[in-house]
């Protein structure tokens, strides 16, 4: 018997053919999505659903939640971020069974539930980039559900700012004979850039609503604590300016707003303009303004944008990566791979680490998952160029004997009890009863411990890049842990030795004083102020005005 | 719109040496005691019933929450300028500044002062949602005394300013007592109302009104809004000095006698045309564009002296 | 709520300044600490009034830290407490600590 060798092809047409109803020169009406997924999409497909950190298909997660179980079920789906309530409507109404996917923050509680009744069986947890590579291997989508700010009448699509994963979801969908539908904002006769070729593209429909966008990386710097501020003074003084770190990624949050926002001026007085912070794989921080015009900044590559900085960023594009049109264009994949090998420095918070260092942001009801994080979070074992940082801290790792190497800076920095009293430090953690009751092969672990070279807390720095042995290790962190049960049963003795040696460095030791921590150092400290950093340029999203 | 450049001047939020001035600092961050710190003469301030008296409230313990040594509630003298004045600044952060038993009596008991005393004003610092909820009849008796009081003052000849440019702004029966005095001082950050935005949606539902729309909040409830409408008598800058300013600028321009029987006539036929010229707005936007105010969608954007510019142009039926 | 009392012996008498000091507000997260001169027969007293039960043993650790640094004579320590993590409890002390101090102009 002779194999044919266009199976997925002769699958492609079969389904354009059922399609061919809908659709004139490849747009379809908003009415007949349903329909339109219902014709194209077979049971037990691969279905990505573009799920991003930002921005959301939202339209055709909702169709493709109102199809007919009967006829679509068993879908597995292969998607970065659950975020909407229909991303898991569609296994709740039986039309999905499987799911791979990186990240679920807002969904992690249902996504928990879910898995506890047996409704969604889960393939893998991944970080970004391991997901993006399944694409490519084993995890192609046949039918790919993505959005785009506009199409024009040919079917090239604008992503606009928020260009996040699409390119990568339809490269891998389009090139292995699957079926691309794009949701767009709006129809026009000229696209300001093409950032999807028509060719790639198979349907369009003009979505009655345009998709939603999180303002996710927008930190209101009025909540930024004392606190928050003496530990970015401790990132800077001790870890950026020690190692020169010079390219570098921050994780979300306040802590390291508070960084961004001290650049410009405590930063500043250290004389550490030009020598630290000058190239950034990072999302358009809002909170990163402040440092870019005080000519910190040199370049910036993001992941995705951020809603009310799209004019902000036009007018930077020394900065910024845009397009000839003057808007910004984003890519996770690309940015990922940056954060991962172009990067020296990672600094994020966490939620608990434990006595090896590893950290995670599990909870034994929430199954939230990686995002990226871990990309950035992780000495990268391939990398083989140098820079000043990197080395320094390969050699400080450096074993007698050992082949010289780099190491990469991957910071935890944490208060040491979160609000309510909750230790950040923890003997074990949450990740492994999550494991247990999700029947996970492995407890969720965002940064293993071996890739932390520092941990910093209000009381200090752990440097474990330093550390000769296990013993070591847990009492450098002990010794930053506070308060905390952990902390308070460190081996005083040995803390006060590692002290010595400089593997841990109290503020007093970097000569910050604990009382010069005033929010007065915030270069803005309101939203306000950030506006008239941008002037005016940045638009914050409503709900961060307090004018 | 600045130049990127020309940033690290004294009135950008940027310098490191300029921030150690409490004077210039901006009111919506500072707390009671900073507030009163930044606007009086060095020194002079010397508070009653201090916190080392704990007059805190007797109704939070058996509710089972900590009461602060002030009662959320600083009161006391000093000098603004060169000026006498008496001066109370309520605590934002704690109980969202709401007024309770010793809260109300600290604030009634100023005013009271003020009657034999004749400072040249008193000054409320508002940071407040009304009625401390904890406290409820107390919380509304409190009120109505600080309402008594106030206009008391103001009869016997002193004048009693609102300055409101804080987190909570004035709202519930603290708002009432800002609109009994004899002048509003707002910056564009503080509010006035009497429902709070919350309150509203939940009670009218959310098509009524967006709480989570902040920008929203603020056109119907923000200080340009409330300067607009003739509320606010003077509209500042966020800075501690701008309404050390405002305040000398309020006092010389004002002959403080109580309310005449003819103001109040001539204050409510106002009020009447008012509501019969904006009644059936649903949004300081378009009250902005009945009084002739060009692009009035801009307003919120401009800083102040930018909007003060604009608002001159406006062309308003009662105002 | 809970209320807790320490009292440490001191050794070193406060320097000149203000007769007492106030930092800190009374909200989620956060504490007022006041601080009096007062003779209490070479003590430092500390009165601790907190919205979260249960944490006795960490304000003795936080408290036992300040007065081993801080060995103070005469003074009294009030606190009301929403909660506040040991660091800004630490950084409410210093800072009361310091306004208390600051010499009168």
């Amino acid at each position: 018997m002779t194999r044919e060798w266009n199976d997925l092809a002769q699958g492609r047409s079969r389904r354009l053919a059922r399609a061919a109803g809908f659709a004139q020169a490849r747009q379809v009406r908003a009415e007949d999505a349903v329909a339109l997924l219902e014709a194209v999409i077979e049971p037990g497909d691969r279905v990505c659903l573009e799920g991003n950190n930002q921005k959301q298909a939202d339209f055709l997660a909702q169709c493709l939640a109102q199809a007919d179980p009967q006829r679509l079920h068993d879908l597995h789906m292969v998607q970065s971020v659950l975020s909407l309530p229909a991303h898991l409507d569609v296994f709740e109404r039986g039309i999905a069974r499987r799911l791979d996917f990186s990240f679920s923050g807002p969904q992690a509680t249902r996504l928990a539930g879910l898995v506890a009744e047996n409704r969604i069986e889960i393939g893998a947890i991944h970080t970004y980039l391991e997901l993006f590579g399944r694409y490519f291997v084993d995890l192609t989508p046949r039918v790919a559900l993505v959005t785009a700010q506009a199409a024009d009448r040919d079917g090239n699509l604008y992503t606009g700012p928020n260009t996040e994963d699409t390119p990568v979801i339809v490269e891998a969908t389009a090139f292995r004979s699957g079926i691309v539908i794009a949701q767009v904002n709006e129809i026009v006769e000229r696209l300001p850039r093409v950032d999807i070729p028509a060719g790639w593209v198979d349907f369009v429909i003009a979505a009655p609503r345009p998709n939603h966008i999180e303002p996710l990386f927008t930190r209101d710097p009025a909540q930024i604590s004392e606190i928050q501020v003496l530990m970015a003074m401790l990132a800077i003084k001790g870890i950026y300016a020690e190692y020169g770190v010079d390219r570098l990624n921050h994780g979300i949050g306040f802590d390291t707003a508070a960084i961004e926002l001290l650049l410009p001026t405590y930063a500043e007085s250290l004389g550490l303009k030009g020598k630290i912070c000058r190239h950034w794989a990072l999302n358009p921080h809002p909170a990163l303004i402040p440092a870019i015009e005080s000519g910190f900044v040199q370049s910036v590559h993001s992941f995705g944008s951020e809603l009310g900085m799209e004019r902000y960023v036009a007018a930077r594009s020394d900065v910024f990566f845009t397009g000839a049109d003057g808007s910004m264009r984003s890519n996770r994949a690309l940015s990922q791979t940056a954060g991962l090998y172009a990067c020296d420095l990672f600094i994020g918070s966490t939620l608990q680490i434990d006595l090896q260092g590893n950290s995670s942001t599990a909870t034994r009801d929430r199954i939230a998952g990686f995002g990226g994080a871990p990309n950035m979070g992780s000495d990268a074992r391939g990398r083989r160029h140098a820079s000043a940082a990197w080395l320094k801290a390969g050699a400080e790792a450096a074993r007698p004997g050992e082949m010289p190497r780099g190491r990469k800076l991957v910071v935890q920095m944490v208060e040491t009890f979160r609000e309510h009293m909750a230790p950040a430090f923890v003997d074990r953690l949450d990740a492994w009863e999550l494991a247990e009751r999700a029947k996970l092969p492995l407890p969720p672990v965002m940064i293993y411990g071996d890739d932390v070279s520092h941990v910093l807390t209000e009381e200090g720095i752990a440097n474990l890049l330093l550390c000769r042995t296990a013993e070591e290790r847990e009492q450098a962190i002990r010794g930053v842990a506070g308060y905390t049960a952990v902390g308070l049963q460190r081996d005083r003795r040995m803390v006060e030795n590692l002290r010595d040696r400089g593997v841990i460095r109290r503020p007093d030791d970097l000569g910050i004083r604990t009382r010069d921590a005033s929010r007065d150092l915030l270069a803005a400290r309101t939203v306000k102020d950030l506006v008239r950093w941008s002037g005016g340029l940045y638009d914050p999203p409503k709900r961060f005005r307090h004018w | 719109m600045k130049p990127p450049h020309a940033k690290a001047t004294a009135a950008e939020p940027s310098a490191v040496n300029a921030v150690h001035d409490s004077s210039t600092r901006s009111f919506y961050e500072a707390d009671a005691r900073a507030r009163i710190a930044g606007l009086l003469d060095r020194a002079s301030f010397r508070e009653f019933v201090g916190p080392c008296r704990r007059m805190a409230s007797p109704h939070l313990t058996p509710l089972d929450q900590p009461g602060a040594f002030d009662d959320g509630v600083v009161v006391g003298e000093g000098l603004l300028r060169g000026r006498r004045v008496l001066i109370a600044a309520q605590q934002g952060a704690f109980l969202g500044g709401g007024v309770g038993e010793v809260h109300g009596a600290k604030l009634t008991g100023l005013l009271e002062r003020a009657v034999t005393e004749r400072p040249a004003a008193v000054l409320l610092l508002l940071d407040t949602g009304g009625v401390r909820l904890h406290e409820a009849n107390a919380g509304l008796i409190a009120i109505s005394e600080i309402l008594r009081a106030t206009l008391a003052a103001r009869a016997a000849g002193v004048a009693v300013l609102a300055l409101i440019g804080s987190g909570n702004g004035a709202f519930g029966g603290m708002g009432i007592v800002a609109r009994c005095c004899s002048a509003v001082l707002m910056s564009e950050e503080g509010r006035l109302s009497l429902s709070g935005p919350e309150v509203i949606e939940t009670v009218r539902g959310v098509e009524e009104f967006d709480a989570r729309d902040r920008a929203l909040v603020w056109r119907v409830t923000g200080g340009k809004h409330r300067f607009l409408l003739g509320e606010a008598n003077l509209l500042v800058a966020d800075r501690i000095d701008a309404f050390a300013d405002a305040v000398l600028a309020a006092l010389d321009g004002l002959h403080e006698s109580g309310d005449s029987l003819v103001a109040l006539e001539r204050e409510q036929t106002r009020l009447s045309q008012r509501i019969a010229d904006y009644g059936d707005c649903r949004d300081g936007l378009e009250i902005w564009r009945r009084q002739g105010i060009a692009e009035p969608e801009r307003l919120p954007l401009l800083d102040t002296a930018e909007f003060l510019a604009a608002a001159a142009t406006r062309g308003t039926p009662c105002n | 709520m809970e209320t807790l009392r320490f009292r440490f012996d001191g050794r070193q008498a406060l320097p000149a300044g203000e007769h007492h000091a106030l930092v800190g507000v009374v909200a989620s997260g956060n504490l007022e600490v006041l601080l009096e001169r007062l003779p209490l027969d070479g003590a430092m007293e500390i009165h601790i009034v907190t919205a979260a039960r249960g944490f006795g043993e960490i304000w003795q650790a936080v408290l036992g830290d300040f007065a081993a640094r801080h060995p103070l004579r005469d003074l009294r320590i009030s606190i009301n407490d929403v909660g506040a993590t040991p660091a800004v409890v630490s950084l409410r002390l210093s800072q009361a600590l310091e306004a208390l101090q600051e010499s009168a102009p």
